[in-house]
């Protein structure tokens, strides 16, 4: 049994990751979805043909060459499970996109506590962008690049 | 807490009326227009509604929906009215009575007399089954009557702010509530006439349906019937069970969702299938603190993505875990949850108590079908599709020629099944009625594929083998 299927919770190794040198070149998507379920409007979402699934039951196979880290798909998920990261542009930080449909909604340059997949704080972080596709939104935050596998959500402080 | 009523949201808008008030055992209670008696009494911070007949225990609001009861109370001296599915209106005066309600002090019935019609196709539930049944046997011709009891159409549509998965061909990735009101719109266009208020209470042979709207009796008779009636709830035995403050998560989810009221500060989720944890993940948009949820079997239910996106949220998910007994006297005031092992025996010495002010129940579904066994439909007991369903054709016919059944009704799957079950019964009731079109023809042809398609995956397989259990060749049916 693979342990998030008793904890919820997604560990990198449960995940077929980009290689370190793709991870260095720009943006790119990394989806947080690992069961056969019945879906599949990420594949539709991605307009350069990144994700393919043969049987809608099938998980996203993202070809992490042709993702341009654009970071459409990730409103578009009903799973919220798409974050995209960007470690290419410093060695002491990287950006991470992440879906978000709280109130309230931070600005960019607000300061929040970015978490980890159980909500803990992890470190301080700043809004770099903020879209909004719908009722939900993408938010991308800096943190430090030691962190990149660990922060996949944030809480504004009220 | 002061204020229940949610006046900002991430995804909903609640567009309140006018603000008045009604009387209520001497109090003046403030209320929206647009809003049930219930919710204003459970605004103000009521709990107890009425009792229980024998023990006088206290009962609070619990379906919301006008199902259980336990909302009972006078309004302007008519007794017994289901507090929770009437609307609050100026200078009313409000009174409990308890599980003994005097003779009536004034006249009860708000209807007239009661009315007959013949009809060419019923269809009962306006859920995303019985819509696409409608809009399908429509377009081809039909007169198609639309049933349903709520005043919304859309069924669980209506309640689901979330955006839906499924397949992207059929709306996955929409929010629930648009669905619902895209789906109307279409039915509308095709020329259903849309029943909504109007509760199906009974089957007569051949084919007569009775229904209650606005207080009064109408009887329809009908040439063919599309049931698609959806699911009710399952409960959950353990001490103090019958607490306010105890809710379906069906409940919390009307409450919250439609009436704009959140249940309680902090919340304590039983069960960890998709509903569990969807409602959960409501709840705290709505701001409401999800203590824990527990399931009891050692893994969670519902799908990884939905369990991942609440413990970002940082709430626990303990598997493995059963609620022993609600606290409280009047209302709940917590809970003590335990560990178990695999034969469901409690581990000794894991007890906990849980502060919390709501415990909300999301054990599963049953498909609803006594409208169905009243019809004579023959059923099956088919735990994959959650409990007793009729037995079907590939059509969706049931057992009885001319009664046809799709959705959670026909067994628990999920909207785009839903749907497309419905999309089958609308196409096939038409080609009972009258023959088959280029259209209904390749409407069915289309839904068996998308069926197929649906039904894959470790998540797909159970209800594949389930379907596969109680489906029929024609000859059975009567
Ligand atoms: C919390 C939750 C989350 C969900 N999330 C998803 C999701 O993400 N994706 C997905 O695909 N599915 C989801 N579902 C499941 C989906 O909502 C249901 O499978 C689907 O709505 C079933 O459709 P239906 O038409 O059979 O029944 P329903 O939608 O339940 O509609 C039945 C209708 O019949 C009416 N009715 C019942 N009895 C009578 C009567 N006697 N007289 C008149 N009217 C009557 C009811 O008022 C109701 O409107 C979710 C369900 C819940 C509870
Ligand atoms: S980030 Fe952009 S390019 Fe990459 S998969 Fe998503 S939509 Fe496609
Ligand atoms: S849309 Fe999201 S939940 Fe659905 S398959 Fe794609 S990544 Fe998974
Ligand atoms: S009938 Fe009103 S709460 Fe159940």
């Amino acid at each position: 049994m693979s342990e998030y299927k008793s904890t919820g919770i997604i560990r990198k190794e449960d995940l077929e990751i980009p290689s370190d040198e793709r991870l260095e070149e720009g943006p790119v998507v990394i989806m947080e979805c690992v069961e056969n379920i019945p879906c599949d409007p990420c594949v539709a979402a991605c307009s350069f043909d990144a994700v393919e699934m043969e049987e809608i039951t099938d998980t996203p196979d993202v070809e992490y060459e042709t993702c341009t880290g654009c970071g459409f798909c990730v409103t578009e998920c009903p799973g919220l499970a798409i974050f995209v990261v960007d470690c290419s542009y410093s060695d002491e930080n990287c950006k991470i996109t992440i879906p978000y449909e709280y109130i309230p909604v931070p600005d960019e340059g607000d300061e929040v506590k970015a978490l980890d997949r159980e909500g803990n704080e992890v470190q301080k972080a700043v809004v770099t962008n903020v879209r909004q596709s719908g009722k939900t939104y993408a938010v991308t935050i800096e943190v430090d690049k030691e962190n990149v596998w660990k922060v996949r959500g944030f809480e504004v402080e009220k | 807490m002061s204020e229940r009523r949610i006046f900002e949201h991430p995804i909903l808008d609640f567009d309140r009326g006018y603000e008045f008030y009604f009387d209520f055992e001497g109090k003046k209670i403030k209320a929206y227009e647009g809003e049930t008696i219930a919710s204003a009494l459970y605004a103000d911070g009521l709990r107890k509604f009425t009792e229980s007949k024998k023990l006088e225990r206290p009962r609070g609001f619990f379906c919301a929906i006008g199902k259980c009861s336990s909302c009972l109370m006078s309004v302007d001296g008519r007794p017994n009215i289901r507090t929770c599915v009437t609307l609050a209106e100026e200078g009313m005066e409000v009174e409990r009575h308890g599980p003994k309600a005097e003779f009536p002090q004034t006249d009860v019935g708000r209807g007239g007399e009661r009315k007959k019609e013949e009809i060419e196709i019923a269809v009962i539930g306006g859920g995303p089954a019985g819509l696409m049944a409608s809009i399908v046997a429509a377009r081809n011709g039909s007169e198609v009557h639309l049933f349903d009891e709520g005043d919304d159409l859309g069924g669980q549509l209506v309640k689901q702010t979330h955006q839906f998965f499924g397949s992207h061909q059929e709306d996955a990735g929409t929010r629930g509530i648009d669905i619902g009101k895209e789906l109307l719109e279409e039915a509308r266009d095709v020329g259903v006439e849309i029943h909504n208020g109007s509760k199906v209470l009974g089957y007569y042979p051949e084919k007569k349906i009775t229904i209650e709207s606005d207080g009064r009796l109408e009887i329809y008779d009908s040439q063919g019937i599309v049931y698609a009636g959806g699911a009710v709830e399952n409960y959950l035995s353990f001490e103090n069970n019958d607490l306010p403050g105890v809710y379906g998560a069906g409940g919390v989810q009307t409450l919250m969702n439609e009436e704009g009221i959140v249940p309680g500060e902090k919340v304590l989720m039983i069960g960890s299938g998709n509903v569990g944890l969807i409602v959960g993940y409501q709840l705290l948009q709505a701001g409401v603190n999800v203590v824990e949820i527990i399931e009891a079997l050692p893994e969670i239910g519902g799908y990884q993505v939905h369990a991942s996106k609440i413990r970002r949220a940082g709430v626990p998910i303990r598997a493995s875990h059963t609620i022993k007994k609600a606290i409280g006297d009047e209302k709940v005031e917590g809970a003590v949850v335990q560990k178990i092992d695999e034969n469901w025996n409690p581990v000794k010495g894991t007890e906990r108590e849980v502060e919390c002010d709501v415990i909300c129940l999301a054990v599963g579904l049953s498909p609803d079908t006594g409208f169905l066994r009243q019809a004579d439909c023959e059923m099956d007991y088919v735990p994959e599709l959650g409990g007793f369903v009729p037995l079907r054709t590939e059509d969706m016919m049931t057992t009885q020629r001319g009664i046809y059944v799709a959705g959670d009704a026909a067994g628990i799957e999920e909207a785009t099944v839903a749907a497309l079950e419905g999309k089958i019964a609308g196409a096939a009731i038409y080609e009972e009625l009258h023959e088959e079109t280029e259209d209904t023809r390749r409407s069915k042809e289309e839904a068996k594929e998308g069926l197929d398609k649906m039904r894959k995956g470790p998540y797909g397989e159970v209800p594949k083998q389930g379907v596969k259990t109680c489906t029929v060749d024609e000859e059975v049916c009567g």
